[in-house]
Order: C-alpha cells, then structure tokens, then sequence
C-alpha cells in the first residue's frame, strides 16, 4: 500500500481525494458519512453572510446526460449556496472538525464584493478551526446574478481583490476556485495569486443546458415549464477541466502556484491524471453524487496500487510529472510520422474502421471481399480516428523509424522538427 | 388429476393446470424498454453488416437496432417490416444463431451476439400492439393475382403485391391461415395466438381476400389452370403436405405418427390438459420439427422423450441451440441410430434402432440393435410435396423455379417450402415470397 498522505498548501489529509463544495458536503450529517467512508477531506458546502439563507428552488434542480444503460455522464444543478442558517453551518464545521482531526476541512465562501462582508464571514469561520477557505467565484447560476460566484470569477480584478481582502483578514490558507465560463483560465489564475492566494481550484460548472423536453419545448431540468441554465459537471466535463489545470500548471506566470483538480473525477485514474498534469490533490462530487461516498475506496486502492506499480514513494512523486509534456502545437514533431497497423487476429470485421475512415477521413483502409481490413500506407496520415472507434483496441500505431520512407509522402522521416522552422511557415519566411 | 408423468400408455392430464401454463408460457419472454435499451447499445454499428448479410430477408439490422436504441421503436420496425412483413414471427422463430446473431461480430469478441432477435421482436411489438400498419396501397392496378396457401411465403407475396396496388386472393387449404405460422412451430415460441394476429394485421394493407378451406385441385375447389383463367398471375406457396415414411416394419402400428400432425394438434388445443402424450415418447429426425414435437411431449408431460438421430449432432439439422434446448428440457438425444423396426401388438410398443457408421458409400447400418420402450413415435425425417399440376416441372421432388420464383408455366411463381432451394425456414419463404412478388409486379405492369 502506497504512502497516500497529502500536504496541501499546509493541509494534511490523509489521501489526496477530497469531497467538492457541494450538495454531498451540506451538512454534518453528510460529512460524517463522507470521512467515515474514507475521504481525505471535505470542502463544505459554501456559506454565504449572516442574514435569511437563500432559497432553492422546489422543482428539479439537477438535470443529467445519461449513456444507454443511463449510466450518468454529466449532471447540472440550478442548486445555489446552502441555504441553511450560517450559525448552523459553523457549529456543524467545528463540531466535525473536533472529532476528525486528521482530515482535511475547508470552508467554501460567497458574500457580497465589499471587504466588510468579507471580513465578517472569516472571523466566523476561524472561530471553527476548519484548516482553511475556498472562494467560490466560480458558481455560473443563481448567485452570478447577484454580483457573486462567477460573476466575480469572470472579472480578474475582483479576483485579486477579493483574495486580497481574504488574506488581509485571515491566518487561514485561502483556495481561491475558479470558474470554466471564461476564455482563458490562466487570467483569473493570475490574479488569484497576484491577490496572494495559497492555491487554486478549478474547475466550477460549466454553462449549460443538458436537454430539452420536446413535447414542452422547455429546457431542463424544468420548472413549471421553464428552464435556465446550469451549471455541468461529472465525467462529460473531465477534458475541459484536464486542460484548464495543465495551462494554469504550465504557464510561467503561475508556475508553482498550487491547484487542486475539479471536473469529473470518477477513477482512481482520473484523479492521476489530473496531478500528473500538475494537481496537488482532487475534489470529487459528481461520482458521490451518482455511486454514494464508497466511490473514495476505488480511488485509495486504485491510486494505491498505481504508485506501488510506479515505485513514487508519495503523491508529490506524481504531481505535475506530466506538465512538461504540454506544449504548444507549433513544437511537436512534424517528423514523427506513424501508421495505423490492424492486427488481423484481434479485428472483429465490425467495418467501424473503414467507414469511419473512407466516409470522414483519407480513405486509408481497404477492405476486402471477405471482411479483411487493412491500412493503406501510402495513404494513411495516423489521424488515429481508426483507433478512436474501433470497438476492440485492435489498431495500434506503428512508429517510422528515421531514415524509413514514408510511402504516404515518399519522403523519409528526418530527425526532430517542428512548425517553427517549417519552411511552409510564413513567418519563419518573413524571419529570412 | 387423476393421471401423473408415470400413468402407463397415451394420457391426458399427466401435470397440474398450473404446469401446462408455467411450461407452455413465452419460452423467451419479451425485453422491456430498459432491456433493449441496453442491448441496442451493445450494437457496434457494423459497416455493411454481416448480421443483416446473414438475413435470407436482408433486414438493415444496424438500422433498426439504432432506431431502437434512439426511442423509435415503430420506426426500427418500419425498417424490419419493409424487408420482411412477417418480421414479428421471424423475430420468435427464427434460428437466429445460425442467421444474423450468428455472424455478429460480437461473436467474434465475446461469443455474446446482439440479442437482434430479441430486439427485432421488441420493435415489432411495439408498433404492433398499436394496431398500426405503416404501409399504404399503392393506386390499383386492375391486376388480380392468386395466392395458393396463406403460409408465409404466401403472406409476404400477397402483401408485397398488395402495397403495389393489385388484388389478390389468397386460398389456403386449412381452417386458418397462417401455415406452419399456425400449425408447424412449437406453441410456446409463439403464444398469445399471434400467428393470428399477425395475419390479421397484415391484412390491414387492404386488397386481399382470403378464402380458406380450398385446396389446389381438390375436386369442388379448383384446378391451376381456372386460376390462370380467373387471375393475371398465380403464386403456389402451399408448402409440403406429405410425411416421409421410415419405411420399416411395423411402421403402420397404432400411435406412430408424424410429428406435424402433433405439433398441429396441440397448437389447435384449447385446453393442453385434455391432450393424451405416452409416457415414453420415441422422436425419429434430427430437425426442428423432430425438436418442436420432443420437447412439447416433455412439457406435456411425458416421462420419457428421446430424440434419434441416425447421423450425428453435428450433423443434426437442428441447430446447437436448438439442441439445448431440448436437452434442458429433458429430452435425450441418441445420435447415430437408425430404426428398422417398430414393435408391438397393435399400437407400438417399442421402437428398434441400428447404430450407424459412416461407410464407403454412405451411412451403414451396424448388425447391432437397441430397443427403446414408446407409447408413442413420432416420424419427423422431412416432408414432401403434395400433388401438384402436372404441367408444374419439378427439381428433386420440388417445385422448380429460376431465381426470381418463375416455374416452368407462365405466369406461375412459387416459392416458401414447395419450391426449390432455401432452408425451409419462414424467413426463406418471406424473402422468396417478396422477391416473386417484386418479379410479378414487373411482370404484371409490362416491363
């Protein structure tokens, strides 16, 4: 068994999977049952100022894409901020934290943009020895319309600000979460760390609407039959949220600056991926929302068993060990130069392959009378689709070795040389 | 009850009212909308598939499966239906694992087919119950066709002429239409009566008259040629009447019988405890019917059954599925015997069987012989064709007929059982019926 204990930004727990701020975090109640089941940590479900909590709606507030055995794919909520009391919340955090020592709690936060609001709420929560904070400007729904969440998280300026405040006004490690609705993750990134903050977290819901009821002509989920936007998440958005973590962890700007990984973790192997692209840990919600917290027991021994298998001695052996391989496309290896191969003893004859590629692609595949399919070399450009939609993982890819002649181009495959110095480039010409 | 599985001689009422429901209930009960939700999705989507190649009716199986899989149903079987009108029973009947689910590529993966029939029946179904019929007449013709039997090769012709517009009559020499559909498959494939309810609702195109009890050339009905006189075109779809005899001693005792006849009896039963079975139960072939007929003794109560085959199990007609089956049923299965004697005094009392060897010129009988105890036996080595007209050329017993259904008289298609070729299967005689349709529209519009 593998040594899965993090450090976080100062906070011990004792693996790297924490629970989302979310609906699995609302309450104590919740998150007993969260740490008892074997959870590092827990970021409780944001708090917003003293005052009437905030009301829900009475509707459906999820919405889902489901696959055909409906297993889940992506869920959105138009769920806001706990509407349970604030002194509620407080005594529940602090109780928790007194019998679970040695796991990780932080405080997710959503007041209004002014600095006292701020100050208030973070003496309230100091007052519960949680380990730290997490600043939630990345809820797209219900409260950006109030000035909060993403409306905060869109703007880089209040970012800084807000964070800055949180720092001035708080001994307590501050995450600052950050939300996907923008078009480059790196700005708020930057001005998170510009406003001192310990680490980021990322990423929130995404914008979306999962379908629409053709018969009401309504989108959902639905409510007295209307519809609005929510915010998505779960396996469906894991690609966008991988990205986002590895531009944040590759950019000079906030290099070093620690990030826990958020966007459908699901697998043990979601979760390595993720810190391989540079996250110090994971937050989880969908796959607790859809499996219940034993979930967390897949990922200790998965994760467990990786690292034993790898020789890293700790997370931190993993963390980031990715990063340098994220690059700009102007520096990959034009010569490399690969070939789809078929191996004829594991093909099916399911044709997937051919259609694929003679229908959408470069016509690369040959087909025979009797359901042999091959690559043709001298057209095949190892687009890799044959190898996407091949039910069986029969294709694999064949790499040219320099000085083979590529039949494709007839040309032979060089040494290293990327798009910067191609002499197609004009602006390697423009350089001459 | 009075009687038990143990009762000596022929009798009815061997089992509880109970057990004849439990054993005669859907043998492969249909998929609910989450079932074939999940089945569909296994579906690779094969490109020119191989499950829709093995189709004798060529049914775009990716498609349908797709359009289930999508939550169309009734648009899946307007796909099914539009290659094979009688996709509903096909989707009970069919051999499957030799058909379509045998070439799916799964196989190839994991020796787990696309449950195809399962789904096809699921998409059938549904637009069935709805009572709705997705094809429309097309503006008549003023062309009148005859349809000799109401089997499925009958059907799907009568139907296929029908949506092009012209008249047809269909006669058919039974009580009720539907053929083997009706008479020749094990009740529990097709319970519910649905042999009826599918005529019924093929018979929603309109434009088909149905005239039953009249058989071709029977005295009183009538004859080839007053079709040829009355109609445009004739289509002979009446499939095989005879029995093959064993041609052995004693084949004319008491309860030694053809296994169609059986097999029809109880399809016909209204109540399955009034129906008599032995207790031990001889079943002389090695095909379907030979399959159908064990298998019903055995759910009929009958202690005994065995089937007796004088080739091998692999050689057997009836599928390894089929096989299975009969064998989870209870039924034995004894391969390489054949029989040359049926004893008893009066009614048969035992059955005797040489072993067989494979010899220079074929199948030997070996000098040694077994004996198996039998109140009843039930002769399914293959049927043959019933009288024809005697202009109709025959090929190997017979109707002959080029590939569109042609026979050697103008304007006389046939196709199904009676005609040359194809595995004596519905969904052969549906694709036979069809394309003999297709051949006579071209015909009857001048082409």
């Amino acid at each position: 068994m593998a040594d899965l204990r993090s450090e976080f930004i100062g906070i011990k727990s004792p693996n790297p999977f924490w629970l989302a701020s979310a609906p699995p975090t609302d309450k104590e109640y919740n998150v007993r049952r969260a740490f008892e089941a074997g959870w590092g940590g827990v970021v409780w479900k944001t708090l917003g100022s003293e005052g009437p909590p905030v009301v829900n709606v009475n509707g459906p507030r999820y919405g889902v894409i489901h696959g055909a055995d409906r297993r889940v794919l992506g869920i959105n909520n138009i769920e806001l901020i706990t509407d349970r009391p604030l002194e509620i919340n407080l005594q529940e955090i602090k109780s928790v934290k007194r019998d679970y020592p040695d796991r990780a709690l932080i405080v997710s936060l959503m007041v209004p943009c002014d600095e006292d609001s701020w100050k208030a709420i973070l003496a309230r929560v100091e007052e519960t020895e949680a380990d730290g904070v997490e600043l939630n400007f990345g809820c797209p729904h219900g409260m950006a319309e109030r000035g909060m969440g993403s409306a905060v998280g869109q703007v880089p300026e209040y970012i800084e600000m807000v964070t800055r405040w949180v720092k001035q006004h708080s001994r307590m490690p501050c995450i600052v979460k950050l939300t996907p609705n923008i078009t480059d993750i790196r700005k708020p990134a930057e001005a998170a760390k510009r406003g001192g903050a310990d680490a980021v977290s990322l990423i929130n819901t995404i914008n979306s609407i999962t379908s629409v009821d053709l018969d009401d002509f309504a989108p959902e989920p639905t409510i007295d039959g209307k519809g609005t936007h929510g915010g998505y998440c779960g396996p469906a958005v894991k690609p966008i949220a991988l990205n986002m973590v590895a531009e944040i962890a590759r950019s000079s700007e906030t290099a070093g600056l620690p990030i826990s990984g958020i966007g459908g973790v699901t697998t043990w192997r979601d979760a390595a991926e993720f810190m391989a692209l540079g996250a110090g840990n994971v937050q989880v919600c969908t796959a607790a929302m859809t499996y219940g917290f034993k979930v967390v027991q897949e990922m200790i021994s998965g994760l467990s068993d990786y690292m034993d298998r790898k020789g890293f001695a700790s997370t931190a052996d993993l963390v980031g060990r990715a990063v340098p391989n994220v690059t700009d496309w102007q520096y990959l290896n034009l010569n490399y130069v690969t070939k789809a191969v078929i191996d004829q003893d594991d093909c099916i004859k399911c044709g997937r392959c051919y259609a694929a590629c003679e229908d959408t692609s470069h016509q690369a595949i040959a087909m025979s009378e009797d359901r042999t399919f091959t690559v043709k070399d001298e057209e095949c450009v190892a687009c890799n689709l044959c190898i996407d939609v091949c039910p069986v993982d029969c294709i694999s890819m064949r790499e040219l070795a320099q000085g083979e002649t590529d039949p494709r181009t007839g040309r032979k495959v060089g040494p290293y040389a990327n798009w910067t110095t191609h002499p197609n480039n004009p602006s390697v010409q423009a350089a001459e | 009850m009075t009687n038990s599985q143990l009762t000596p001689g022929i009798v009815p009422g061997r089992l509880s009212s109970e057990s004849y429901c439990e054993n005669f209930a859907d043998h492969a009960p249909p998929l609910d909308a989450q079932e074939a939700r999940i089945a569909a999705d296994r579906c690779f989507f094969c490109h020119d598939a191989p499950c829709t190649e093995a189709c004798p009716t060529e049914i775009d199986i990716p498609l349908f499966i797709r359009q289930i899989s999508t939550g169309t149903p009734e648009a899946a079987a307007k796909t099914i239906l539009s290659r094979n009108i009688l996709g509903g029973m096909c989707a009970r009947v069919c051999p499957t694992e030799t058909l379509c689910e045998g070439a799916c590529v799964r196989m190839e993966s994991e020796g787990n087919p696309v449950q195809i029939g399962a789904l096809q029946r699921f998409a059938t179904d549904t637009l069935m119950a709805r009572q709705s019929h997705p094809f429309t007449r097309a503006a008549q013709t003023g062309k009148s066709v005859a349809v000799v039997g109401a089997g499925p090769a009958g059907l799907a012709c009568a139907h296929r002429l029908a949506m092009k517009g012209h008249t047809v009559t269909i006669y058919d020499a039974h009580a009720k239409p539907g053929g083997l559909n009706e008479y020749g498959i094990a009740s529990y494939k097709a319970p519910g009566n649905f042999a009826q309810a599918e005529v019924g609702w093929l018979m929603q195109i309109g434009g088909i008259t149905l005239v039953e009890n009249w058989m071709l050339g029977r005295e009183g009905d009538g004859d080839l040629e007053g079709l040829l006189g009355e109609y445009d075109a004739v289509f002979l779809g009446m499939g095989l009447s005879g029995v093959n005899a064993l041609r052995i001693e004693g084949e004319a005792r008491d309860n030694v019988t053809p296994a169609t006849e059986f097999i029809a009896e109880l399809r016909q039963a209204s109540d399955l405890a009034t129906l008599p079975i032995g207790r031990d139960v001889v079943v002389i072939g090695g095909g379907m019917t030979a399959v159908d007929a064990a298998v019903q003794s055995k759910l009929l109560g009958a202690e005994n059954v065995t089937i007796v085959y004088r080739r091998s199990r692999a050689e057997m007609p009836a599928s390894d599925h089929e096989q299975h089956h009969a064998l989870d049923a209870g039924v034995r299965i004894i391969e390489h015997a054949a029989p040359v004697a049926v004893h008893g005094n009066g009614a048969v009392r035992e059955v005797e069987f040489a072993y067989t060897k494979n010899g220079p010129d074929g199948l030997e009988k070996m000098e040694e012989t077994f004996r198996l105890k039998a109140d009843q036996c039930f002769k399914a080595i293959g049927q043959s064709l019933g009288a024809t007209p005697e202009a109709i050329k025959l090929a190997g017993g017979k109707i002959a007929v080029d590939g569109a259904g042609r026979t050697s008289v103008s304007r006389v298609w046939a196709g199904g059982d009676c005609a040359v070729g194809g595995e004596d299967l519905t969904v052969t005689a549906v694709a036979e019926g069809r394309d003999a349709a297709e051949d006579i529209h071209l015909f009857l519009m001048g082409a």
